[in-house]
């Protein structure tokens, strides 16, 4: 065997797929180009380009303060969900322009490529990098904490995830990905049908991604078990903070079974071994089993901490308590829980018989329960309040609209007969739009227009936010009200062709539009961006607390220093900052500071991401000697790491008080 | 939002909403809304029952969340504000028990429609029902009619009013064999054999198809079910038993091959346990 495994010149894309990642690598490159730009002159840095490198590599990179790691997920997932709207743009051209003699634009197996890998980035790269984007830049901040719990590995996460988005988008270029869907059911994944490098890439990438998540789920459930702010019980935790707890558990529990998955695949593929083939005794049926038992969850894992940001906004901009707290509180345990008991919803046409059919129809519809539960709650939190409509609320309103047409339609196909007809349809597809696109994407938009000026100190302009607001709702309709249409016609999902007397091609056509409608209100939240940071005078945040908040993050000022608190907030009851500002006690006269432990930047997140992705690399190519090295690699980082104990350094409370009074005296930086 | 957005907006929802219904009333089916098949009725009639029940939560929240946030939107100072009002036992009560009772409507409906439509389930009929064994290949569906010594591709003949067993392997990939029209889809997969019981209430063709992803050739994976009369399907039948084609082991494994867009064929059956060594196949160590 050749040095370099399978990889050979022929690897190379030359297909329209290359032009098309060249393209993508193009908008990727631009953009990063662009934030950089950005991020150089908001901090008055032109003078020091040279020496900007430098500056993002221990300014940024290195960082290990989770706000800087937090901004760092959402312009990597946003940069991601370019990508991932490029390829449902290739989907839908495709659906409306290959019927009849027509074959369309692209080949079928490049289709196939472009919906597996849309699939795969949005729910891995998007979705997970924004949920952990938000939780790094406002968990510790609301739990009136300085850090995380392990500062380092929570670097390591965050560069695991970069490593697999990396590997993911090294497949347009070198090689091939998975044209199997995106999850992969075997026996389609496995050798005797999908012989290339396709699942390979899916596999390590989402692997390596995956296992910075276990992680970075473990830092969260610990961070908030035990680094909340004296005072700061359980149940007088912010609601946001509940939802990622509880979110975390799922991440704790569910991500092992994704990850032993992928593995057992993988030596399927590797070493020829037989858990999910056809024949010797595989069971394809089992590899369905355990990915839906992370699957589901996982979906939960995504949607919960975008109730929690919900819950925060509602509360905020109706001026008034969130409604039932202990009622929310419930459900979300309830949820979490649930969420273990519905897998099997998934693949009712398996034939697992009535009973087992029936339990899990069961167990899903009740799910609706709590998940109604919040909803009227969050109603209630309205009601009798002061109701601002900012743009975080209007995602709010958007949200419950179009949840709430996604929840009925899955009660609806947790009835097996009804599923039995809707199943792989895309009447499915539409459903879980409707829930991630409707409930996951919106409440992070939320959350991230909310959280902003706590970050950099400024708000982001309302008038393009609502702008983009109102072309993601209707483009949103657009775009899936005819997808369930062309489900109960009968359209199975992920078909390149049909034929014209079908009569789908004019839904195909409307649902086309709404992408476009859609990514126009992209192009407005990046131009409401740029017109922000541009602007960003006329929109300071001085005073720390734009919203008129109520949680402990506003009590400190704008944008957050990087010890979040100089001294560690005392917690009485819920939302803290408001009663602080009922009774007049914001902050003290003559604050006594103390010399505060903070953990020093580290590379070694970066050196262990880079062994991981080439070992990853070497794996899909079958370039055994380097997945040697690689392995090594990453263990000598860790040992290195590990055995250092000169992690962390002190800023005295000197420093302290002269950094406090220059905020003081500034009001921000601007 | 500014004025000529929300004109644009309004117009361009019109607009779609104008091609989208000019397109669907051109005399195309909505086959899971235009059931021709006893299962596919019962599933519709299950269907709108449920959409009907979530009504009962869906249209009080929208009620609930527009005229919540337009009446104590912050400018009308007007609406009562009470800041710390944030709890009371009865009508939290009632939200969770009122959608509580419609699960548990749901669910006794779940429970009794799931017994009584379980795909793997024999119809009762007066009339006796014939077995059809479906394979899925790469890609075309391949039918055995054991009782009547045939086989066809992509053409699935039956008679109405006739309870259908199929039994269902694959000797590809996974599939999904569906009849909307008929009714509901089962997987097809292979060294398994599941099995789906359909009953066509009306002469005419249906669109049959498989609905989960088998590699390059599975848009291709379509096929006409053809109900008719009792008299027709017995014509089919004697001209299917004449056809010059037979189904042998060794005509099956060439049939086998990887293949796209296959043409309607019949075949007179050579080997009566065809289907069950497709289904050993995998079996075997």
């Amino acid at each position: 065997m050749s040095i370099l495994g399978r990889l050979t010149p022929e690897a190379l894309q030359h297909g329209p797929l290359a032009a098309i990642g060249l393209v993508n690598v193009a908008i990727a490159g631009a953009v990063a180009a662009l934030v950089v730009v950005g991020l150089l002159s908001y901090f008055h840095l032109w003078s020091r380009l040279v020496g900007g490198a430098k500056w993002l590599w221990s300014e940024w990179l290195t960082s290990l303060d989770p706000k800087k790691i937090g901004v760092m997920y959402i312009v990597l997932a946003t940069l991601m969900l370019l990508r991932g709207v490029a390829d449902a743009g290739m989907i839908r051209a495709q659906q409306v322009l290959s019927v009849g003699s027509s074959h369309g634009v692209i080949p079928v197996d490049t289709f196939q490529q472009v919906f597996s890998a849309h699939g795969t980035i949005m729910i891995f790269f998007v979705a997970m990098g924004l949920m952990f984007g938000l939780i790094n830049l406002i968990v510790p901040l609301q739990i009136g904490a300085r850090d995380v719990a392990f500062p380092f590995m929570n670097s390591a996460s965050f560069w695991l995830y970069a490593a697999g988005m990396a590997l993911i988008n090294l497949s347009l270029v070198v090689g091939e990905f998975a044209a199997t869907g995106w999850l992969a059911y075997p026996p389609l994944s496995e050798l005797a049908y999908s012989p290339g490098v396709g699942v390979d890439y899916w596999i390590w990438s989402i692997q390596i991604a995956g296992i910075g998540s276990l992680l970075s789920g473990i830092n969260f459930l610990v961070t908030i078990l035990k680094m909340r702010a004296p005072g700061m019980t359980l149940m007088k935790m912010p609601m946001f903070v509940w939802s990622v707890l509880n979110s975390m558990v799922l991440v704790a529990f569910a991500f092992p079974i994704l990850t032993a998955t992928l593995a057992m695949l993988a030596l399927d593929r590797a070493l020829g071994m037989h858990f999910f083939t056809s024949s010797f005794g595989g069971n394809p049926m089992m590899y369905i089993n355990l990915i839906w038992a992370w699957g589901h969850p996982e979906v939960y894992i995504l949607i919960l901490p975008a109730f929690g940001v919900f819950s925060e906004v509602v509360a905020t901009f109706s001026q008034k308590r969130l409604f039932g707290y202990k009622s929310m509180v419930w459900a979300l345990g309830a949820i979490t829980f649930l969420s273990f008991t519905v897998w099997l919803h998934h693949f009712f046409t398996m034939g697992a018989g009535a009973n087992v059919n029936a339990f899990f129809g069961i167990m899903t519809a009740v799910i609706a329960v709590p998940t109604g539960v919040k909803v009227f709650n969050w109603l209630f939190t309205m009601y009798r309040g002061r109701v601002h409509f900012n743009t975080p609320m209007m995602w709010f309103l958007g949200f419950v609209m179009t949840f709430t047409i996604g929840g009925m339609t899955g009660v609806l196909m947790s009835i097996p007969a009804i599923d039995f007809q809707v199943h792989n349809t895309l009447f499915l597809v539409a459903h879980f739009h409707n829930m991630i696109i409707g409930g996951v994407v919106f409440g992070y938009f939320a959350g991230i227009t909310y959280w902003f000026p706590k970050i950099f100190g400024f708000k982001l302009n309302e008038r393009l936010g609502r702008y983009a607001f109102w072309c993601w709702v209707i483009g949103f309709c657009l775009a899936f009200i005819p997808l369930y249409i062309l489900g109960l016609m009968g359209a199975a999902r992920r078909l390149d062709h049909y034929d014209a007397s079908m009569g789908w091609q004019g839904l195909f056509i409307v649902a086309g539009v709404g992408v476009m409608v859609i990514a126009l209100g992209i192009g407005f939240q990046i131009l409401q961006m740029i017109v922000s940071v541009r602007a960003r005078k006329q929109n300071l945040d001085t005073t720390g607390d734009p919203w008129n908040g109520r949680t402990l993050e506003w009590s400190t000022v704008s944008p957050a220093p990087f010890y979040n608190f100089a001294i560690t907030p005392g917690v009485h009851g819920r939302d803290p900052f408001w009663a602080m500002k009922q009774s007049g006690h914001v902050r003290s006269e003559a604050p006594k500071y103390q010399d505060i432990q903070l953990p020093k930047n580290s590379a070694m997140g970066i050196f262990i991401a880079a062994f991981a992705f080439a070992f990853g690399f070497s794996l899909i190519w079958h370039i055994w000697w380097l997945a040697v090295v690689a392995l090594l690699g990453i263990i000598s980082c860790l040992i290195l790491r590990l055995t250092n104990d000169d992690t962390e350094y002190t800023l005295t409370a000197a420093e302290l008080a002269r950094l406090e009074s220059k905020n003081s005296r500034k009001g921000i930086r601007s | 939002m500014s004025k000529p957005f929300k004109i644009v907006a309004i117009v361009l929802v019109v607009l779609a909403a104008g091609v989208g219904k000019f397109l669907l009333l051109n005399g195309h089916t909505i086959d899971v809304l235009m059931p021709k098949g006893t299962i596919a009725k019962q599933e519709l009639d299950l269907l709108v029952t449920a959409t009907l029940l979530m009504m009962v939560v869906v249209i009080p929240v929208f009620i609930l969340t527009i005229t919540i946030a337009w009446k104590y939107r912050a400018t009308n100072t007007k609406a009562k504000y009470s800041p710390d009002w944030d709890h009371n036992r009865a009508i939290e009560t009632l939200w969770w028990a009122v959608p509580f009772m419609l699960i548990l409507v749901i669910s006794v409906i779940t429970w009794k429609s799931s017994h009584e439509l379980d795909p793997f389930k024999p119809l009762a009929s007066n009339k006796p029902p014939i077995t059809i064994q479906v394979v899925a290949l790469q890609w075309k569906w391949l039918f055995i009619y054991p009782e009547q010594h045939i086989a066809s591709v992509n053409l699935v003949e039956l008679p109405v009013d006739t309870p259908v067993n199929f039994v269902i392997t694959s000797d590809a990939p996974m599939n999904s064999f569906w009849i909307p029209q008929l009714g509901g889809q089962v997987y097809a997969m292979s060294g398994m054999s599941t099995q789906l019981h359909l009953m066509a209430s009306e002469s005419g063709s249906y669109h049959g198809s498989s609905a989960n992803i088998s590699g390059q050739g599975y848009s291709g994976m379509k096929f006409i079910a053809k109900a008719s009369s009792r008299h027709d399907f017995d014509d089919w039948v004697t001209s299917a038993q004449q056809s010059p084609s037979v189904l042998s082991k060794a005509e099956y494994d060439h049939l086998a091959l990887p293949s796209q867009n296959n043409p309607v064929s019949t075949y007179t059956l050579a080997q009566a346990d065809l289907y069950d060594g497709v289904v050993m196949k995998y079996m075997k160590p």
